[in-house]
């Protein structure tokens, strides 16, 4: 019986034991070397008397011994929590003090970092813990008494207060993800994926996750390499690269920069993306370049387990069109609700609600939070059924499929009518000339945060071709470059009180 | 050379940078940045910079970035 991830490692080394598993700029380890090293640092964990469920920061670059980090606290029996090792140490702290992590996993590199965080003796450095000879009868027993509800990992997220929250995920979450996702997309050993996104944020999950199950290669591509995709591709077509999960914005920033044109990836069979909406403008851009592959478009937020639905596009899109979020994965529920807690019918708009085995165990150490968001299912009130709200408006359109519509939280009204700030937004980002455009409410005032060249005059044109008049912005702000928060999301918070003359 | 460092001005939003000779390394361009600055000198000098430029080396100080539009546009 399938009921933790690290059965994914065990028969993958079994079944490929030569093989790949993940490859970064230094080198590369085999399944065998993987689960080797994982198995030392849990057992130099369990010397360390790490407490059942206890969690483990893990403060590195994306790297291979990341993996041995990860895959070394699950033999543990602790639960991962993946750090950004550039983020400011006042957000690391704020961090701590939730999770109060038992220990830090950290490199040479980040161990002055790490020791501004905690205390000598709960820092562990890993080339120290791989000297440790892994004991596999002790490994053996702790998972015995494992559940497939136990934590897998904890992803920090912003919170809207300024308190970072952790999602609590399981390994029964991961699975349920991995298992559809690979069966839906037909993964196999042969797959080689190339991971662009942060270990820190959910969006790496099924690079882990999808490679390791299926004995496939995950190649780590550093970041800095993005500012100049070129180099990205080009290593995509020497590695044979087939499969890609990344955000939209690192697809965004390859079109935008030309690097398609000149690096053949047609290699390339299935490329995924998930995290924000994907402007139908640079997907019509990559279809371009690489018209074979399959594109599918995953929607969900970290606290289901990467992705709750997805639309493998099976159409031509006109870039003032949106693309669906498509269908709930299987074993998946959505339902989607209006403001009375009832079903909307199609084409009426209502909050994305999540059920099912993906759905996080919570927000660690917040109960306040998790109750708010984590909710019994109005619709089934004499059991225990918990739904995620996530905030997303959404409708069906008329052939079924999902279409996100916006954030709840930038509903307003606006000399009475209800106004999504989306709706806007969707409106406006497909003008030529447009980067990326921001709405927020002012003062009773529509405000538009625009980038890139379009002129504001195009842009007013657009908007009176597309809105209805209540819908218009009142005030149009030219920006150099959108200002980002730290989950690299345009930060409207910041926007909202931004120092523009709103007259 | 004027017209360069004023676009870089823009980029770089107060950071300094004239006497960097890495901006990468230094941290000083993410990916968006680079969208940015390409973006700024091809209307700056009427121009279209080729994706085969569009790599770390030509980017890499201010005066590397003289080259690259140099080699558009003849000597600044």
């Amino acid at each position: 019986m399938l009921k933790s991830v690290l059965d994914y490692l065990e028969q993958s080394e079994e079944r490929f034991p030569g093989k790949a598993a993940v490859v970064d700029i230094l080198g590369c380890d085999t399944y065998r070397e993987l689960a080797d090293k994982a198995r030392r640092v849990g057992t130099f964990l369990v010397g360390k008397k790490l407490e059942s469920n206890a969690v483990v920061a893990v403060l590195m670059d994306k790297k291979r011994d990341a993996f041995a980090a990860f895959w070394g606290t699950t033999y543990a029996g602790g639960i991962y929590a993946p750090m950004d090792c550039h983020a400011p140490i006042n957000r690391l702290s704020l961090i701590f003090q939730v999770l109060k992590p038992a220990y830090i996993i950290t490199d040479a590199e980040h161990r002055e970092k790490a020791s501004e965080l905690v205390g000598p003796d709960r820092i562990i450095l890993l080339e120290e813990a791989l000297k440790t000879l892994p004991d596999v009868g002790c490994l053996q027993e702790i998972q015995r008494g494992r559940i497939d509800t136990d934590p897998l990992y904890i992803i920090c997220t912003s919170g809207s207060t300024g308190v970072p929250k952790g999602v609590v995920i399981s390994h029964r979450a991961v699975i349920d993800f991995t298992e559809e996702a690979s069966e839906a997309m037909d993964f196999s050993e042969k797959e080689a994926f190339a991971n662009q996104a942060p270990f820190y944020f959910d969006a790496s999950v099924p690079d882990l996750y999808c490679t390791i199950r299926n004995g496939a290669t995950l190649h780590i591509i550093p970041a800095e390499w993005f500012s100049f995709p070129i180099r990205v591709l080009e290593y995509i077509r020497e590695h044979e690269i087939n499969a890609i999960f990344w955000v939209p914005s690192a697809l965004i920033v390859t079109a935008n920069l030309r690097a398609l044109r000149e690096v053949d990836v047609t290699c390339l069979r299935k490329i995924m993306f998930c995290g924000e909406v994907m402007p139908v403008k640079q997907y019509n851009m990559w279809k371009k370049y690489v018209p074979d592959a399959r594109y599918v478009n995953y929607y969900g937020p970290s606290e289901t387990t990467y992705a709750s639905t997805y639309y493998v596009i099976d159409r031509e899109f006109q870039k003032e069109e949106a693309l669906p979020i498509g269908r709930a994965a299987v074993n998946t529920g959505v339902l989607i609700l209006d403001e009375e807690d009832k079903l909307c019918q199609p084409g009426e708009v209502g909050e994305l609600c999540i059920r099912g085995s993906g759905v996080a165990l919570g927000y660690y150490n917040n109960p306040e939070k998790t109750a708010e968001a984590f909710v019994q299912n109005p619709l089934s009130p004499c059991y225990r059924d918990i739904m995620y709200r996530t905030g997303d408006l959404v409708c069906e359109n008329e052939l079924g499929e999902i279409m996100y519509v916006g954030r709840k939280d930038f509903q307003i009204k606006h000399m009475g009518y209800r106004i999504e700030l989306g709706e806007i937004e969707n409106a406006l980002s497909s003008c030529d000339g447009v980067e990326r455009v921001c709405c927020v409410y002012r003062e009773n005032k529509i405000v538009l945060f625009y980038e890139g060249t379009v002129e504001e005059q195009n842009l007013r044109k657009r908007a009176e071709e597309s809105l209805p008049e209540y819908m218009l912005p009142q005030i149009y702000v030219f920006m150099k470059s959108m200002p980002m928060n730290a989950n690299g999301k345009i930060d409207r918070v910041y926007l909202k009180t931004a120092p523009v003359a709103v007259v | 050379m004027e017209r360069i460092t004023g676009v870089l001005d823009e980029i770089m939003n107060g950071q300094e940078y004239v006497d960097c000779d890495d901006f990468l390394e230094a941290g000083l361009l993410d990916s968006m940045d680079v969208m940015d600055l390409v973006e700024k000198l091809e209307e700056e000098f009427d121009i279209e910079i080729s994706g085969r430029d569009i790599i770390p080396e030509k980017f890499k100080n201010v005066e590397s970035i003289v080259k690259l539009i140099e080699s558009y546009v003849g000597e600044l």
